[in-house]
């Protein structure tokens, strides 16, 4: 449907993308006592983590290989062994998530490698789990960072199992997507009980990200799935993945340990919602239960009282592909026009983006498209654009540095659908036009008196 | 990449700095660089610190040369203010992709230039070098000259790599780009006897506002602050000015030093932080101005600014000191400001718990920021149960200290401010110190404290009096596998040797050691960064005194 355009620029004015490398400590980060490394210098940690923090509000298990340049141009292999031995020394982790980045990558460092010379050097590490993932920085963006290392984590942790095992009809393995926060995992966590089944979720930060008070906490991440958890994912009688992105990881479960799998694109929205749970109800045996009975029909009167406010309206959204797609396909629901769609990184899922085009490009191209527009929808880094633009800006994906509960946004499921026609339609509201005496009088420009003094969300 | 190591050489060879003079030539060359240790480094690289230095110069394009990692994850991120131009806040990088590796980057740099230039028209771009266009060699200086040539803009290059050290030393390495490219190449419209530099003041959270009444007062005119709320043509027209006052004593020392050197523009070293110290720099200012020519009457009109400014600010003050006299503070920060704050907040009768600085001369503040220094690294991951027992064990109602900390002290439902880079309030000035001191206020008295730590109902026990129990098995158990000198082992001297107070004490003891450098060479303390040679000196002193037979024959040894 979209037509799918990359920016001619040769300068990126004012990032909507992010590194790779972060993306894959991320996804680390769903793991339990888990201590992620980038292998690179340390400000491509440091930057990573002040970004975290400021979205989370909270501290976050990020180290550093502290390549010098003189490490870097001679290879990292002793940084990378001392990096290890310093953090099981000091963390006493379970698994140290390794991720390379650009300096590292342009040297070559052969990473498995080292790990399969550290493994010798070193048998007292022989119950840390140590994983591995290729994020060069001048390649790809977050999204992807997440995506490869959920695959690698499945690849390297996931168990084969007996090939004359029955399976867990129960166990069902899921894979979020970079854009689903810890709030959305914790409402599907909900879901799944009430169907009587026992997810498994890869990664999972809502035990490690959601901003709670840990009675006894580790420098290395104290919630997530355990890699104990993790191996007997091959047991499952099924994969769900959400979001494009995770369908390499699902794939790699399946060749791996042999889980069907099925990709659900987004979980926002009516008719993906219905789909979702007839699946559930589907594998597990059961019937939709009542309470989610009664959120559909409180969904569907949330999309009665809420289409007079989203009908008609233009908006602009700049987001990674799964998120551009979730977004722009449930707003198009509601009755609004995608006039603007910048994205970061290519993906199968952007061609099904109900827009003209979609731009691989920045929020300089995104600002200079959104004119005119109802509404923006893009992480807190749209603050200046809606600023200059005098158009609201409702903060979605990360980072989102500026406003509370960033872990807490919850989208998916009928109740999360509920919710955000709920605060975007605010949004709408608080846009309301006043008339004015001159409105209607032959020759008035109506920018004249224009809209209520935007307030950004 | 030799010019950039003799560059990074000669900041190390800092004359101005005290610290540097005291060590021997071959420690000099080393550096004033703590050697990282992977796996356990925290902070930003030189990139970041020659951004923090520099992006605060408000209209000029700043032009990160890298892949999207450096600028695409870090944007935006600062609170430093602008009265003017907001094109410091706009964002551009090159965004190098797996092409620009294999064929270079610098046809990507150059165009990137271009469309800066034809888009925004800036007084000047300024081109960051980072890693990866250092490891493939592009060649930013030659770039930036080609550009500005063919645009007729100042383009320059910072060559500050992430790689080549720290933060600490990106700030230097911006300077000296300050130093090389920009400084003296443009003139003042006008000049007058009372125009001053600013060096080392990034303006966050408007701070250099809070200061900028009060010089307008004086007639005195900040010619160019470095660089914040600063502007291209006054940095690069700053060296007209008569004196400078130096903010931050580490950050950009090297621009005062040499337009010292270069321009015969007299520094010296103040902070605006706290009344006495808001004070003091001001009397340096107006005497600094009148020793270049300014007339006396500058000091008279300066006294009696500073009299009814600070019998303002103490009118003020006054209302909290009933609240606030004898509360408890804890500061921990390697921010490199900071420091300054200590006098501070003893003026409204806080005391500082964690060091034992009564009075602050400018001998104890140097002492208060090498014992900050030293603990802000060792506090960033340490458990909440281990920073409760801390903050009980210094009886603190508070902590201060930079944003990597706050959720350590949060989780353990400690009051906590901070007093970093990225802090929201301004504190400078007679009117910071009130702010200061009302946010503390304001964290003090907030009701939340007394409901976060009530138990839930389904608790029997509250969560400190289980960390309590946990913190003393802890101790019982250290104190039974180590015996009873578990706490000198448990006390880390050298940071970055990683050798503990009774290792010290017993090589000394054992060997009759007498000088840190003896204690270097047997165990390796103070070898690193330096910074606990003072406190591998106070060892040495309370060393029981040996008999004269015992230190000859280590002489002779």
């Amino acid at each position: 449907m979209a037509k799918i355009v990359t920016s001619k620029k040769s300068c990126t004015v004012n990032s909507l993308k992010m590194s790779q490398p972060i993306g894959g400590a991320l996804a680390f980060m769903g793991l339990r006592n888990a201590m992620p490394l980038l292998h690179g210098s340390q400000g491509c940690t440091s930057f990573g983590l002040v970004l975290f923090v400021r979205h989370f509000r909270e501290a976050i298990p990020l180290q550093t290989t502290a390549m010098s340049e003189v490490a870097t141009v001679l290879g990292g292999f002793d940084n990378v062994e001392q990096a290890i031995v310093n953090i099981a020394g000091r963390t006493k982790p379970d698994i140290i998530g390794i991720c390379s980045t650009g300096v590292t990558e342009i040297k070559g460092d052969d990473v498995e490698g080292y790990i399969k010379q550290i493994r010798a050097r070193h048998p007292e590490l022989d119950n840390l789990a140590l994983v591995y993932v290729s994020t060069p920085d001048f390649k790809d963006a977050f999204e992807d960072g997440w995506s490869k290392t959920v695959a690698k984590i499945v690849d390297e942790l996931v168990k084969e199992p007996p090939a004359d095992m029955a399976r867990n009809s129960w166990q069902v393995n899921v894979l979020p997507g970079s854009h689903l926060t810890p709030g959305d995992i914790d409402e599907l966590r909900e879901i799944f009980a009430a169907f009587d089944l026992e997810p498994t979720f890869l990664p999972d930060i809502s035990g490690s990200l959601d901003g709670h008070v840990p009675d006894e906490f580790t420098p290395t991440t104290h919630g997530g799935v355990s890699v104990g958890e993790v191996a007997s994912m091959g047991r499952a009688a099924a994969t769900i993945a959400i979001g494009e992105q995770m369908r390499a990881a699902a794939e790699a479960m399946e060749r791996k340990a042999g889980v069907p799998y099925v990709v659900f694109d987004r979980l926002t929205g009516l008719a993906a919602n219905d789909e979702f749970m007839a699946h559930l109800s589907r594998i597990s045996g059961r019937p939709v239960p009542a309470k989610y009975r009664r959120q559909r029909s409180q969904l569907v009167d949330a999309m009665l009282d809420g289409h007079f406010f989203f009908g008609g309206k233009t908006i602009a959204i700049g987001a990674e592909p799964d998120l551009l797609f979730t977004l722009s396909s449930f707003l198009t629901e509601m009755g609004c026009t995608v006039a603007a769609a910048v994205t970061t990184t290519t993906s199968p899922v952007l061609a099904r983006v109900p827009a003209e085009e979609v731009l691989i490009g920045d929020l300089e191209d995104f600002e200079a498209r959104a004119a005119g527009c109802d509404l923006l929808l893009t992480h807190s880094h749209g603050r200046q654009a809606a600023e200059r633009l005098g158009i609201p800006l409702y903060r979605v994906g990360l980072p989102m540095f500026d406003r509370l509960g960033a872990a807490h946004q919850v989208s998916v499921g009928y109740r999360g659908t509920r919710d955000l026609i709920f605060q975007i339609g605010n949004v709408f509201m608080a846009q309301g036009h006043e008339p004015h005496p001159d409105d209607w009088r032959p020759g008035h420009d109506h920018s004249v008196h224009g809209h209520a003094p935007a307030t950004a969300h | 990449m030799t010019t950039l190591a003799n560059k990074i050489q000669e900041v190390f060879n800092e004359p101005a700095c005290g610290k540097n003079q005291a060590k021997s030539e071959k420690e000099r060359k080393k550096g004033c660089t703590k050697q990282l240790q992977p796996g356990g480094a925290a902070g930003g690289c030189a990139f970041d610190g020659a951004k923090i230095a520099l992006q605060p110069l408000t209209d000029v394009a700043h032009l990160v040369h890298g892949p999207i990692a450096c600028e695409g994850n870090s944007w935006d991120n600062r609170g430093a203010k602008s009265s003017g131009s907001r094109l410091y806040r706009t964002s551009f990088t090159t965004d190098m992709n797996e092409t620009d590796i294999v064929f270079g980057g610098e046809k990507r740099l150059f165009k990137s230039i271009k469309e800066v230039i034809d888009k925004y028209d800036p007084p000047a771009v300024f081109v960051y070098q980072t890693c990866v266009p250092a490891m493939i060699g592009d060649d930013v200086g030659a770039v930036c000259k080609a550009a500005a040539e063919k645009f007729g803009k100042p383009v320059i290059p910072v060559i500050s790599p992430g790689f080549v050290g720290p933060k600490n030393l990106g700030n230097k390495l911006a300077g000296e780009a300050l130093l090389d490219h920009v400084i003296g190449t443009e003139e003042p419209e006008y000049t007058t006897p009372y125009d001053i530099n600013i060096i080392g003041e990034y303006n966050l959270a408007g701070e250099l506002w809070q200061v900028k009444p009060l010089l307008d007062e004086l007639g005195i005119r900040v010619l160019s602050c470095i660089s914040g709320d600063g502007r291209y043509h006054e940095v690069a027209s700053s060296h007209r000015a008569r004196v400078a006052m130096m903010c931050c004593s580490t950050a950009m020392i090297n621009i005062a030093r040499k337009m010292e050197e270069r321009y015969g523009i007299p520094f010296f070293e103040g902070s605006f932080y706290g009344v006495g110290d808001m004070s003091d720099s001001l009397r340096q200012i107006a005497r600094l101005l009148i020793q270049r020519g300014a007339p006396d009457e500058l000091m008279e009109r300066t006294e009696a600014l500073i009299a009814r400014e600070e019998a303002k600010a103490w009118a003020s003050l006054k209302a909290y000191m009933p609240r606030l006299a004898g509360k408890k503070v804890l500061l921990i920060t390697g921010g490199v400001k900071s420091w300054s704050v200590v006098s501070a907040l003893q003026e409204v009768g806080i005391e500082i718990v964690g060091t034992s600085i009564k009075k602050s001369t400018k001998e104890d503040k140097e002492r208060i920021k090498e014992i900050m220094g030293n603990d802000a690294h060792m506090i960033d991951d340490l458990p909440p149960r281990q920073m409760y027992k801390m903050l009980k064990d210094a009886k603190a109602d508070i902590m201060l200290s930079g944003g990597r900390t706050q959720f350590v002290a949060l989780k353990a439902k400690m009051p906590w401010l901070d007093i970093n880079q990225e802090r929201h309030y301004a504190y400078a000035g007679y009117a910071g110190m009130v702010a200061l001191v009302n946010e503390i206020d304001k964290a003090l008295s907030n009701p939340v404290w007394q409901q976060v730590r009530r138990p839930a109902p389904w608790t029997e026990t509250t969560w400190e009096a289980r960390a309590d129990a946990a913190n003393a098995l802890e101790a019982a158990q250290l104190a039974e596998s180590q015996g009873p000198d578990a706490e000198r082992r448990a006390r880390r001297i050298c940071n970055c040797r990683n050798v503990n107070a009774g290792a010290i004490e017993d090589t000394v003891r054992a060997h009759a050691l007498t000088t840190v450098a003896q204690v270097t060479e047997r165990i390796g303390a103070g070898g690193g960064c330096g910074g606990c040679s003072e406190r591998i000196s106070d060892i040495l002193a309370r060393s029981s005194p040996l008999p004269a037979g015992a230190e000859r024959a280590s002489q002779a040894a």
